[in-house]
């Protein structure tokens, strides 16, 4: 059994960058730390005005890219993110969010011609409400069963979306109106850098947010729910109540994405949420490691934005993730840049449940199912 | 199936896709291609859908073991978590029916890219006998009673025989079983292969009756297959093939009540009704609620 394995990432693991930067990070003066993300943000701001000879893509237009799907991957990944990596609940229909957000643009943009300020925070509660609803019945199941049941979801809203007429049925909703202008930037048609600066305002926004609550009391049951349920349920977490907000603000997150794309894209079609784009979702927060807000957005960036720069192998681009996906797991489950609590969960896990014990859970669960059998 | 291991194994429709495929490939080494004269009868006809049912079971067996291999015995030997297990699932699935939607990979096996391949019909599809008014056609119950057989072939195999039980064991704890002498790896390897031939024997019973497959046949049909494990209740044969009827039967009269686009919507709503219920599933045992 202890054959030695191949181990492709000791060189770098050694170096052990990602957490010297953490204490390196950790060791500036607030000051330092406020202007290097205010640079970083500028940065990001700057992003579409140059034409960076290596990140350019040569056959689409940075900017689009930048806002979709890169842009938007990101902010579904953070979402994403609450749902999966801080609280561990499996979540394989996220789409059904971006839909919900966007279909709300769609509907009330459309019908009752509210612009999209008005919108975007009725559709970030409508997709609250969405995840509590589907959240109530279904959070009290585990592992699989929750994630067959996310699954059905998402399917279910797309499915009513493309047969329901008064949503517009298989053509969807057409002429969502644009947000209005902002001084001198002009939300039109043609030029997507307002619409990108936009969602990274936004994706500011949510990362605020984000930080806030892991370092909250709600952060700290998140963990513990995700670490072991049955033990932060006795130690007195409302374990229920806790991955329901969860659920909700991953939800709002989500219907913040789908709001700001559908108000860019002008129509939305079912077509637009497939089960798919819940496993690329998922797929980003995975592969940049899972709980890490840093980590998740460059696995969302690697996911949505390599497709777009090698176009030439646009056919293989699934087939070639697919098997990226796989050796990952083989070779640095944790992530691209992982969550150092979350990354000693990934670890090996010697006769503490996982998959080294085949049927086991996540660990310590063995010992919460001996205590359930007697 | 795949219950028996206490995982969900996302590659598991793209095993029965590489099925319909081997029966395809079959299909053709025999020189029926789909169009007149493809019908056989009599003991060519059988002879044809045994080497037929063979080639797909070799195809997806084969596929399946090498699927434990490459995904799954790595993370396995690691202990790693069973989300990583689930991506690493997710990854392959996509791997391997994008590899069959791959134009030149398409070419290679002349088949169409990306848009269903007919296959040969090789039975002739008359009525054979009418049961309560209803018409029962020569496919039909070809495929009815074989999907029967398998089942009690396979329920017999896993209650009985010795691989069985070193099987239930293995899943019933690990552990234990490896103290006992059960070897894990030969065990998990039988099961995916176990698993990959009745998927192959499925892809075949799907080409008798729609007669085409394509390079992500297995997509739809895999997650009900899963919703069926799970409505039944997860690692339990007898549970499988209860919520497996079940939800055809609630599909096709919800399906005529509601109107048959809205045949999935009553699936997963079903679902979620019943997990609220029984969150074990129909004939989960609350064994399975600590596990699973």
């Amino acid at each position: 059994m202890a054959r030695p394995r191949l181990d492709l990432w000791a060189p770098v693991r050694r170096l052990e960058l990602t957490g010297r930067a953490a204490v390196w990070w950790q060791a500036q003066s607030k000051l330092t730390r406020a202007a290097a993300m205010v640079v970083l943000a500028a940065f990001f701001y700057a992003l579409p005005l140059f034409k960076v000879p290596i990140l350019d893509t040569p056959q689409s237009d940075f900017a689009s890219v930048l806002f979709y799907p890169v842009g938007i991957y990101v902010l579904m990944a953070m979402g994403l993110n609450v749902v999966v990596g801080l609280a561990g609940l499996l979540d394989l229909g996220y789409v059904a969010f971006f839909a919900i957000g966007g279909y709300a643009m769609g509907l009330l943009g459309v019908h009752l011609h509210w612009n999209f300020w008005e919108v975007l925070p009725v559709a970030v509660l409508a997709s609250m409400t969405a995840g509590v609803i589907l959240g109530t019945p279904t959070l009290r199941l585990r592992g699989d069963y929750l994630a067959i049941v996310t699954l059905g979801f998402g399917e279910i809203i797309r499915i009513t979306a493309r047969n329901s007429d008064p949503l517009g049925g298989p053509r969807g909703i057409f002429g969502i109106p644009h947000p209005p202008n902002v001084g001198s930037l002009k939300f039109g048609i043609l030029d997507p850098k307002p619409y990108y600066w936009l969602l990274l305002t936004l994706i500011i926004v949510v990362i605020g947010i984000v930080r806030r609550l892991e370092q909250s009391r709600v952060g700290r049951s998140w963990t513990a729910i995700r670490e072991d349920e049955d033990a932060a349920e006795l130690m007195g977490v409302p374990t229920f109540r806790f991955k329901l907000w969860a659920f909700a603000i991953g939800a709002g997150i989500g219907g913040a994405g789908g709001s700001v794309f559908a108000s860019k894209v002008i129509s939305i079609v079912p077509d637009n949420y497939p089960l798919i784009l819940s496993i690329l979702f998922l797929a980003a927060v995975v592969l940049g490691g899972s709980g890490n807000l840093a980590g998740v957005i460059v696995g969302a960036f690697v996911v949505a934005y390599l497709p777009e720069r090698f176009r030439g192998f646009a056919e293989l681009r699934v087939l070639i993730f697919g098997a990226a996906l796989v050796i990952m797991m083989i070779f640095r489950p944790q992530g691209l840049i992982p969550n150092r609590r979350r990354a000693a969960e990934m670890e090996d896990t010697p006769g503490g449940g996982g998959l080294g014990a085949l049927g086991g859970e996540l660990p310590g669960t063995a010992g919460a199912a001996g205590a359930a059998d007697a | 199936m795949y219950g028996v291991l206490g995982l969900i194994n996302f590659a598991h429709s793209e095993v029965f896709m590489i099925g319909t495929m081997g029966a395809l490939f079959a299909s053709r080494a025999m020189d029926i291609h789909p169009g007149v004269g493809s019908v056989h009868s009599g003991l060519a006809l059988v002879l044809i859908l045994v080497g037929c049912l063979l080639a797909a079971m070799a195809a997806s067996g084969t596929i399946a073991v090498a699927l434990e291999r490459i995904a799954y015995r790595p993370l396995r030997k690691r202990g790693a978590s069973r989300l990583a297990a689930l991506i690493s699932a997710i990854g392959a699935s996509l791997f391997l029916s994008e590899l069959f939607g791959w134009s030149k990979f398409a070419k290679f096996l002349h088949i169409h890219v990306r848009s269903f391949e007919p296959f040969p019909r090789l039975m002739n599809k008359s009525t054979l006998f009418t049961f309560f008014g209803a018409n029962v056609r020569t496919d039909k119950a070809v495929i009815i009673v074989s999907a029967l057989v398998m089942m009690i072939v396979l329920d017999r195999f896993v209650r009985r025989s010795r691989l069985g039980r070193g099987i239930r064991a293995v899943a019933q704890d690990p552990e234990t079983a490896s103290l006992m002498g059960v070897n894990i790896d030969r065990i998990v390897s039988a099961t995916f292969l176990l698993g990959g031939i009745m998927a192959g024997a499925a892809g075949l019973l799907f080409l008798l009756f729609y007669e085409n497959t394509v390079y992500n046949v297995g997509f739809v049909l895999g997650i009900k297959a899963f919703t069926a494990a799970v409505l039944g209740g997860i690692g339990n044969l007898r549970g499988a093939l209860l919520g497996g009827l079940t939800l055809g039967l609630l599909e096709k009269y919800g399906g005529s009540v509601f109107g048959a686009q809205w045949i999935d919507v009553i699936a997963f709503v079903l679902l979620v009704l019943i997990l609220m219920v029984r969150p074990n599933g129909l004939l989960g045992q609350a064994l399975s609620k600590a596990r699973a």
